[in-house]
């Protein structure tokens, strides 16, 4: 296969950046889009060129890190699929790709198409963690929870917080991200005694850090490799009211 | 959003139900207009209810402009660089169409009142005769009247169908089931009250009501 990839080239933070066009010859449809671009930037090195930035880590669809808009899509065109576990069949002989970082006002540029996900953190350290006891797992069966309960929880918890979410968000909002680190914790019997502050923490961080506000377009559900249903962000929903109205339970209020 | 949602919705819904009085004459719909009027009387002056009506929908809208507008400024503050490559937003043609949807309907809400409230841009314009005015709305000659009402009617319905799903998830729905059936929900309610509203001007226009 032979490609036309047009890549957002950005030196740093302060560059203003631009759309710079590479052709890459001979790309077997059994590789990954990630090596795809391993094998342009092999031959940017040789010809002494600054090769193309891009985040990866485990290339198995599980860590989070790589997240690129190939398209106008987040994570490319096969749906449930991270761009690590993208493969080059999925596109055909002479395509033309335009290969774009996230944008967001609360992620930045870092270079090419790294962005700064730190927003995410601080939505997590503003509440996305139980004041559980740590050590050995306990034994399974001394805390009950139901199974349904237990399965919405589990859904939620399989976001691996690539960001996807916010990329293809119209109003570049990180609601679905939240809700799925709210509902994981706040469904199980571990997470209830910081229930309602957790949601008010985090969503605070959420709008604090820049992101757009939810407008339940349902997007990010689409493009969520992980499959992160859009009804999460109606269980922070609920919880946020219920925290919003119900002062009686937060201590120190 | 959703709570001042609810409220014009909840007018919208009493205003079809008073606008399908008119197939039951002109009689029966121009005393239906005086009726209004008088609720309240003697507790409240009259068109007293009206005002009160009035003034709380103009805060309702009001607010809901106002959180859109807030909304909006967001998004646009949380994506200062575009997308070079951007596919359409795929999710559904109504929740696209939300923002310039609602400026549609604004603009005919404005029109709308200067049309058959006040009389000012109406051909008879005489408040104590409403059948007439309706009649004399949508008349053949003036099809252009008709076909504006008919573009607001639809950007209303698109509004609603994502406007209820939306309302519904910010208040807390939270099932997967209970998504379908809010999903279902707005999309049944969208129509009907589409065709509650279409139904009048067609019905002048094709001489069904005269």
């Amino acid at each position: 296969m032979n490609l036309t990839l047009r890549i957002w080239r950005q030196s740093g933070p302060q560059d203003k950046g631009r759309m710079v066009t590479y052709q890459v010859d001979d790309v077997s449809p059994d590789m990954s889009f990630l090596e795809m671009l391993d094998v342009l930037n092999e031959r940017l090195i040789l010809a002494g060129e600054e090769p193309v930035a891009f985040d990866h880590d485990c290339r198995e669809g599980i860590c989070g890190m790589c997240g690129l808009m190939i398209n106008g899509d987040a994570h490319g065109p096969q749906r449930g699929t991270t761009a690590c576990q993208l493969h080059m069949r999925q596109f055909s002989d002479g395509d033309t790709i335009d290969i774009e970082p996230w944008r967001a006002r609360a992620f930045p540029v870092i270079k090419d198409l790294v962005v700064n996900r730190n927003a995410f953190d601080k939505i997590i350290a503003a509440g996305g963690y139980v004041t559980a006891p740590t050590g050995s797992a306990p034994e399974a069966h001394s805390v009950p929870v139901a199974k349904a309960d237990a399965d919405a929880a589990f859904e939620s918890a399989a976001c691996i917080g690539c960001g996807a979410c916010v990329a293809a968000c119209p109003n570049g909002s990180g609601m679905l991200f939240t809700a799925a680190k709210v509902t994981q914790l706040s469904l199980l019997p571990q997470g209830q005694p910081e229930r309602y502050t957790r949601v008010i923490g985090m969503v605070d961080a959420h709008d604090e850090a820049g992101f757009g506000g939810c407008t339940n377009a349902g997007e990010c559900t689409v493009v969520c490799p992980k499959g992160i249903p859009l009804t999460t962000i109606g269980r922070l929903n609920r919880d946020y009211l219920t925290a919003t109205s119900r002062h009686a339970d937060t201590p120190g209020t | 959003m959703a709570v001042t949602g609810i409220l014009l919705v909840l007018f919208l819904i009493a205003h079809m139900l008073g606008n399908l009085k008119i197939f039951s004459g002109a009689s029966s719909f121009d005393h239906y207009a005086h009726w209004l009027r008088e609720i309240g009387v003697p507790l409240l002056p009259s068109a007293g209810f009206l005002w009160i009506q009035r003034v709380g929908l103009l805060t309702a809208v009001l607010l809901h402009i106002w959180a859109a507008t807030v909304l909006a400024l967001r998004a646009r503050a949380a994506r200062p660089v575009r997308y070079a490559h951007r596919k359409k937003v795929r999710g559904s043609y109504a929740a696209r169409t939300m923002r310039w949807g609602g400026v549609i309907i604004l603009l005919f809400v404005i029109y709308h009142i200067l049309d058959l409230t006040t009389g000012t841009l109406n051909p008879v314009g005489d408040p104590s005769r409403p059948y007439a005015n309706v009649v004399a709305d949508f008349a053949p000659q003036r099809w252009y009247v008709t076909a504006f009402y008919t573009l607001a009617i639809v950007a209303l319905g698109f509004h609603l169908r994502h406007g209820v799903f939306s309302a519904l998830r910010s208040l807390g729905q939270q099932t997967p089931r209970g998504e379908q059936r809010a999903r279902v929900v707005a999309l049944v309610f969208a129509v009907v009250l589409c065709a509650g509203y279409l139904v009048v001007p067609f019905a002048v226009l094709t001489g069904l009501v005269s």
